[in-house]
């Protein structure tokens, strides 16, 4: 067990260094975009006085490594600092759009794990077969489409022909769970392609450990054939699964910005993406922070995860 | 970032004020009749909730009134408050909190008296607060985007003569002094007021309920307002920054009101019966602006030489879809002091070629400087780069960051894009043609175009007034900067049951995006 708690602290520390890399790229490519937060507030109205006096006001004034160095000190302290366009902390935005990403998040994760998995067993069950041809080839072609056209031809055949679901979260603010009918069609879209890649993930890693000589030994010595899938084969095909579905929750945290744009969600995309346009330096770097550490803890966790399955594969560090 | 692959998720920020739309519906129609969209018919109802889609400006935005940047922002504002003056249809400023204003002889001494009104906390609206907001603004600590148009008012020497009467002092002589009370931003809060978030009070038609950046402001009527009690119990403004989304919200009955829509939109469900579409006509200046203080613009026969290049109809069919009328190189169609009479410009490639020649200017290349920053530009930079091939110049489009091109544009380069909302065409000489403006993109300077700008300001009467005015649009008509290529409407949707929504309203004018007369069937 020592050998694996070494394991982690060495990834956390690793975790760590990666998300202050992280944080000082994202702080160096903002800083390289053209314009900075006066130019982008200034808009239309681009008077270099103005833009002067936003500047000093903003305490854009300051070489880039002093802010930098004061947001980090704050940093150390628990504070995100302030966003240079409103004076609100940095805090409150990334709450406010962590409520909608982690509801949407955790509602497509509950859904993805049965749907994804239940559907890969039951091909890999029929390989070769009508049914295996039939989830594999719907499989494909839906992982083919992308999120935004799916999202557009949904919503337009359920909510504005057919007019059973709404169209939008719009007006719905934070509440969304008070209006569940306004998740469905987001999380069919969240959905359709993750649930593609995992199941045929599963399938493949089942029909090759259904293939292999342990499994047919079991089956020689008479262990039943749901034995054999389920404790057998399985767990060998979950492995690369969990790694698949780590990087699925991933990118359900760290802003799924179509699905958000299309659907007026305002969850951690919306905010990165007017942070980003608006130059909000503060607010880009403390979502960094947070889509860095969550990133990290994730795939951590999935490692642990898929070595706890497969322990006789070790742990690549 | 997935927004390349999702075009119209880009930031529709910040227009609103000079560069918003303005849309100046039916100007060709003749007729001064009080025209209502979305069919005016029927006696006006009381009650009910009327949501509105914008796009806005996420976790960012406030209430405060003076930091107004966005269309949304401007929406919100005016329901909440008032300012002294606001815009007609024409441009020309109309008396809102100020019931009347008066210049002495040398127009650089205004009296301007209040009507009675109250905020919604039941004090009058007094000097002091008119004062107070304006100092506000002025302030130099700050960045209000109205202060620059404030600047005429010397608010030091500027004082309460009563209650209700106000001597503004001038630091020159300002026949369009009225235009001032009407600016962009210039909103009269309660003296003293600096948070505006929690509970903002002002004396708008509407009162504050609640307001979440990014998503939702709910106000109430104000049954005390000085102009009558709004129709609607509530207003919701919410905020969708996709236009498919507004659509959608529109189409599926979340919101009954959609702000800024596409032309393919509207075209698809005009006269479908399911949404009405609300055309402002003859709205956002369309121009390509060309730096006159540099080769190859500072010669003005190659300047003449692009306003033949331009097929202008070919650039509204294909960079506004159809959705505009054509422009004939000057500001303000159809606003007060447009020189009408001017004959249209037409594309003569000929003639254009053979100034190109004059100039020695043949085989010209020029950069032409675009962004997705509004809706058309790309694809009227395209379209213009095939026109100019026709006559020999070769022209390579340059596209640009969206978040800072009207800074890059405003001193770098030769040729961009450019578009400008609503504002009166004196506004547009000041802060533009001048050889102090702020925003001076064309790089037009010249001293005796000042000096007319001067005299039309110290003219008392209008006509005299409106002849200046004319001398100086004839010049640019015939050698400015800006090729004015066309005018775009600004699109609204609305449901069935909305009605007294005014068409003939350029953004940023007063009947633009106002609530207060609007009612639900």
């Amino acid at each position: 067990m020592s050998g694996l708690r070494s394991f982690v602290a060495r990834r956390l520390l690793l975790g760590a260094l990666q998300t202050v890399a992280v944080v000082l790229l994202v702080f160096a490519l903002t800083e390289a975009l053209p314009g900075d937060a006066a130019v982008a507030l200034a808009g239309d109205q681009p008077d270099p006085a103005r833009i002067a006096a936003i500047r000093e006001a903003m305490d854009l004034d300051r070489p880039a490594y002093e802010r930098l160095a004061g947001w980090a000190t704050g940093l150390l302290h628990g504070d995100l600092g302030t966003s240079l366009t409103s004076g609100r902390p940095v805090a409150h935005y990334i709450a406010d759009g962590f409520g909608p990403t982690l509801l949407l998040a955790t509602l497509t994760l509950a859904l993805l794990v049965p749907i994804g998995f239940g559907l890969g067993v039951l091909a890999a069950r029929h390989e070769g077969r009508l049914v295996d041809r039939l989830v594999s080839s719907v499989t494909l072609a839906v992982y083919a489409v992308p999120e935004f056209a799916l999202g557009v031809l949904l919503v337009t055949v359920l909510a504005i022909k057919l007019a059973w679901l709404p169209p939008t979260a719009l007006g719905y603010g934070t509440d969304l769970l008070a209006h569940p009918a306004a998740l469905v069609l987001p999380v069919l879209v969240l959905l359709s392609r993750p649930v593609c890649s995992l199941s045929r993930l599963v399938r493949a890693g089942m029909v090759d450990a259904l293939a292999s000589p342990y499994a047919a030994h079991a089956r020689r010595y008479g262990v039943p054939g749901a034995r054999v899938r389920y404790t057998h084969a399985l767990p060998n095909a979950l492995a690369p699964a969990v790694q698949q579905l780590a990087r699925t929750v991933d990118w359900l945290l760290c802003g799924v910005i179509v699905v958000e744009a299309l659907f007026v969600i305002p969850g951690l995309g919306t905010v990165l993406l007017n942070a980003v346009a608006e130059r909000d330096v503060p607010v880009v770097q403390g979502l960094a922070v947070v889509f860095g550490v969550l990133t990290v803890v994730l795939n951590l966790g999935a490692d642990l995860v898929a070595h706890r399955l497969t322990p006789r594969a070790g742990v690549a560090a | 970032m997935h927004d390349e692959r999702f075009p119209g998720l880009r930031r529709r920020g910040f227009l609103a004020a000079t560069t918003g739309a303005a849309a100046l519906a039916l100007v060709g129609c003749g007729g001064g009749t009080d025209d209502k969209a979305a069919g005016g018919s029927g006696t006006p109802k009381r009650g009910g909730r009327l949501r509105a889609a914008f796009a806005g400006g996420g976790a960012s935005e406030t209430l405060d009134p003076h930091l107004a940047n966005l269309f949304a922002d401007v929406a919100r504002a005016k329901a909440l408050f008032d300012k002294l003056a606001d815009y007609g249809a024409d441009l020309s400023a109309e008396p809102r909190l100020a019931e009347k204003w008066e210049a002495d002889k040398g127009l650089d001494r205004w009296q301007v008296t209040l009507r009675q009104a109250t905020f919604h906390d039941g004090k009058p609206v007094t000097a002091k607060d008119v004062l107070y907001s304006y100092r506000r603004i002025a302030d130099p600590k700050q960045a209000f985007r109205a202060k620059a148009s404030l600047e005429p008012i010397d608010l030091d020497a500027s004082r309460a003569t009563g209650e209700r009467s106000i001597e503004f002092v001038l630091k020159r002589p300002t026949a369009e002094f009225p235009n001032i009370l009407a600016a962009f931003g210039a909103y009269i809060v309660p003296e003293n007021a600096t948070e505006f978030d929690k509970k903002p009070i002002g004396s708008g038609p509407f009162r504050f309920v609640s307001f979440t950046p990014g998503r939702s402001a709910v106000f109430r009527r104000y049954d005390d307002h000085w102009d009558g009690a709004p129709l609607l119990d509530e207003i919701e403004f919410v905020v969708a920054n996709e236009e498919s989304a507004r659509v959608n919200a529109l189409l599926g009955g979340q919101v009954e009101y959609a702000h800024e829509l596409n032309p393919t939109t509207a075209r698809a469900h005009e006269g479908k019966g399911q949404i009405e579409i609300v055309r402002l006509r003859n709205s956002a200046m369309q121009a390509f602006c060309m730096k006159t203080d540099r080769a190859p613009f500072d010669d003005k026969r190659v300047r003449e030489a692009f306003f033949l290049i331009a097929d202008r109809q070919e650039l509204v069919d294909g960079a506004l879809s159809g959705a505009g009328e054509v422009g004939n190189d000057l500001f303000g169609k159809g606003y007060e002091y447009y020189a009408a009479d001017l004959p249209q410009r037409e594309q003569d490639l000929d003639r254009a070629r053979a100034l190109l020649k004059q100039a020695g200017a043949e085989k010209l290349k020029v950069t032409l400087d675009t962004s997705a920053v509004a809706a058309g530009f790309t694809e009227a930079a395209g379209i213009f780069r095939d026109q100019a091939a026709k006559a020999g110049v070769t022209i390579d489009v340059k596209m640009g960051s969206k978040d800072s091109y009207w800074s890059d544009i405003l001193d770098g380069g030769t040729l961009s894009c450019y578009r400008s909302g609503a504002m009166p065409i004196e506004a547009h000489i000041s802060q533009r043609l001048l050889t102090d403006s702020t925003t001076n993109a064309t790089k037009w300077q010249h001293k005796d175009f000042d000096a007319l700008y001067q005299q039309a300001q110290a003219t008392r009467d209008k006509t005299e007034r409106a002849a200046v005015y004319e001398r100086m649009q004839r010049r640019l008509y015939s050698e400015g900067g800006f090729l004015i290529w066309g005018f775009a409407d600004w699109i609204i949707g609305t449901a069935k049951t909305v009605k007294g929504v005014e068409t003939k309203a350029p953004a940023n004018t007063l009947d633009w995006a106002r609530f207060d007369k609007v009612w639900l069937a």
